[in-house]
């Protein structure tokens, strides 16, 4: 029988099986850690917000800066803000990331792209806040506007949509390209009917966090739209959005009750977009496989 | 006998090392050129500069001329190079979609086709293919829900959908059992009298079964070529000799 002196093995200090243990415990506590915080989240904000929560709070207009009455302003003004951003930012965010993945080799160009995209990415918000203050709000006079706000977010989440989009341009294998060039189809032609359609599920992952970081945005939001509650009528109309508005709530001490049902509303919204994302792409790929 | 494709001093190099050695070969019109060798000696490379893939490959740079038709391939606009000259690959690879989707994919390119239209050519590219039996009742059901032969056998349809005069054949069975590789070789016999093809294959065997003449590829230079007869049972050149007896390669 050998034993920890003879053996040429390491002396093991815990038995495997209780290492084992061990590992899969703490992955357990991890990960329910994770979950349980989520879980607490959302079920506070539920249970203060959901009561809140009539269609008279949805669909009327805030009175006594929203002491009283409904949220319906805030609502328009962060769907407005949100899918105006997304409008601009996915053309542009997929058209840049098509172009440094299908129409340019790697260089020190696209190297220097990519790396000002990751470092944009990282840039805290409220410096795009700042940043559309002076080009949309001042220089380009378009004033605290749905229309600023919109843009600024576009220019904050577009260095995601890149490069989640030229991630997922990048897994689509090369010989589907070859496959299709082989049969005479252009450049574009592949990248419209064999890249993009394979690529999807990726780019619009990164468009759905696009998606909840704009609707969630406050600084950004706050410096550019403004903080207006009256109804938008148009995108050249400040807005003050959801958030926004919860934040107004809750720091000037103006309804605590109130500001939990516009955070319901805003969870609700973030998980409706996420689920509506993933039926879509469900959708797709049951079509295609 | 009209030459489909003429092939003048190609040299080609991948990087700084040579890859193709001064090779001139003349494809004839409905033959069936089969190129054989060991890996590495530039067959694969050959079809994709004859298809112009070569274009998206860094590294790789080629002169000499080669003739489709007495016309130079590099005057030629890329897409209506690559709808004369189909080019089937080693891997079969379906495009993600249904199986009509797949042969329809090229017609498509060309422009607006009654669906009428385009299911004709399906039919009809799946039936030149040998696959249409087995495939005529799920059509509209994902491609790679087949077999590796029937796939194979799919993307050979999806090719001759385009209308190719040339077909360019990287191993297509390399993957294949034996009676997927029949299936295709029978296709290949059928298909003769319409298209011409160059096969490069690993298989001497197949060489012998389907091809009029073999040319043999040896670490970038053309050793030998001679009608499939000729070259397996009295290869000229004692390195054809060798390989064909498992000798080198």
């Amino acid at each position: 029988m050998s034993t920890a002196r003879t053996s040429s093995r390491p002396v093991m200090l815990v038995r495997p099986l209780v290492w084992q243990t061990l590992i899969w415990l703490f992955l357990g506590l991890a990960t329910l850690f994770t979950i349980a915080i989520l879980f607490f989240i959302i079920g506070y904000i539920a249970a203060k917000g959901l009561p809140v929560i009539t269609l008279r709070f949805l669909f009327s207009l805030p009175e006594r800066m929203g002491k009283e009455g409904g949220i319906l302003p805030t609502i328009i003004a962060s769907w407005a803000l949100t899918i105006l951003a997304l409008l601009v930012a996915t053309p542009v965010g997929v058209g840049s990331a098509v172009y440094l993945t299908e129409y340019t080799r790697e260089s020190a160009l696209t190297r220097v792209v990519r790396f000002g995209a990751d470092a944009l990415a990282g840039v805290p918000s409220i410096i795009f806040g700042l940043f559309g203050f002076i080009l949309f709000v001042v220089k380009l006079r378009l004033g605290w506007s749905i229309l600023s706000g919109g843009l600024t977010l576009a220019l904050m989440v577009l260095p995601t949509i890149i490069r989640t989009s030229e991630e997922a341009i990048r897994t689509v294998p090369v010989a589907l390209r070859e496959v299709s060039l082989s049969l005479g189809a252009t450049k574009w032609q592949t990248v419209t009917r064999v890249v993009l359609p394979n690529a999807l599920p990726g780019i619009l992952t990164g468009i759905i966090l696009s998606m909840g970081r704009s609707i969630a945005e406050t600084a950004c939001v706050i410096f550019t739209a403004g903080s207006s509650l009256l109804l938008p009528r148009s995108i050249l109309d400040p807005a003050r959005s959801m958030a926004v508005h919860f934040y107004i709530l809750a720091r000037e001490g103006i309804s605590m009750e109130r500001a939990y049902g516009t955070a319901a509303v805003l969870v609700i919204s973030i998980l409706a977009i996420n689920a509506l994302a993933y039926i879509i792409m469900f959708r797709f790929m049951r079509h295609r496989r | 006998m009209q030459v489909k494709l003429a092939i003048r001093s190609l040299n080609a190099w991948f990087n700084s090392r040579q890859v193709l050695k001064d090779i001139n070969l003349d494809i004839i019109a409905n033959e069936i050129l089969a190129v054989i060798g060991p890996a590495h000696s530039g067959k694969s490379t050959l079809l994709r500069i004859i298809n112009r893939l070569t274009e998206n490959q860094p590294g790789l740079r080629w002169e000499g001329s080669i003739l489709l038709d007495g016309r130079e391939i590099n005057d030629l606009d890329t897409t209506e190079l690559r709808r004369r000259v189909g080019l089937i690959f080693a891997t079969p690879v379906p495009l993600p979609g249904t199986i009509f989707d797949n042969v329809a994919y090229g017609p498509r390119l060309k422009g607006r086709q009654s669906q009428r239209q385009l299911a004709e050519t399906v039919e009809r590219c799946l039936r030149a293919a040998s696959l249409w039996d087995e495939v005529k009742d799920r059509l509209h059901t994902s491609a790679l829900r087949l077999s590796g032969g029937q796939q194979q056998r799919l993307c050979i349809a999806r090719t001759l959908a385009v209308d190719p005069e040339l077909v360019l054949m990287d191993e297509p069975c390399s993957g294949l059992d034996p009676i997927s590789t029949a299936q295709i070789e029978n296709a290949l016999r059928e298909l003769k009298s319409r298209y011409t093809f160059i096969l490069v294959t690993n298989n001497t065997k197949q060489a012998a079964r389907v091809a009029d003449r073999v040319a043999f590829f040896l670490s970038g230079e053309l050793i030998e070529l001679g009608t499939a007869s000729q070259l397996f049972t009295a290869p000229k050149d004692k390195r054809t000799d060798d390989y064909l007896s498992g000798r080198i390669g």
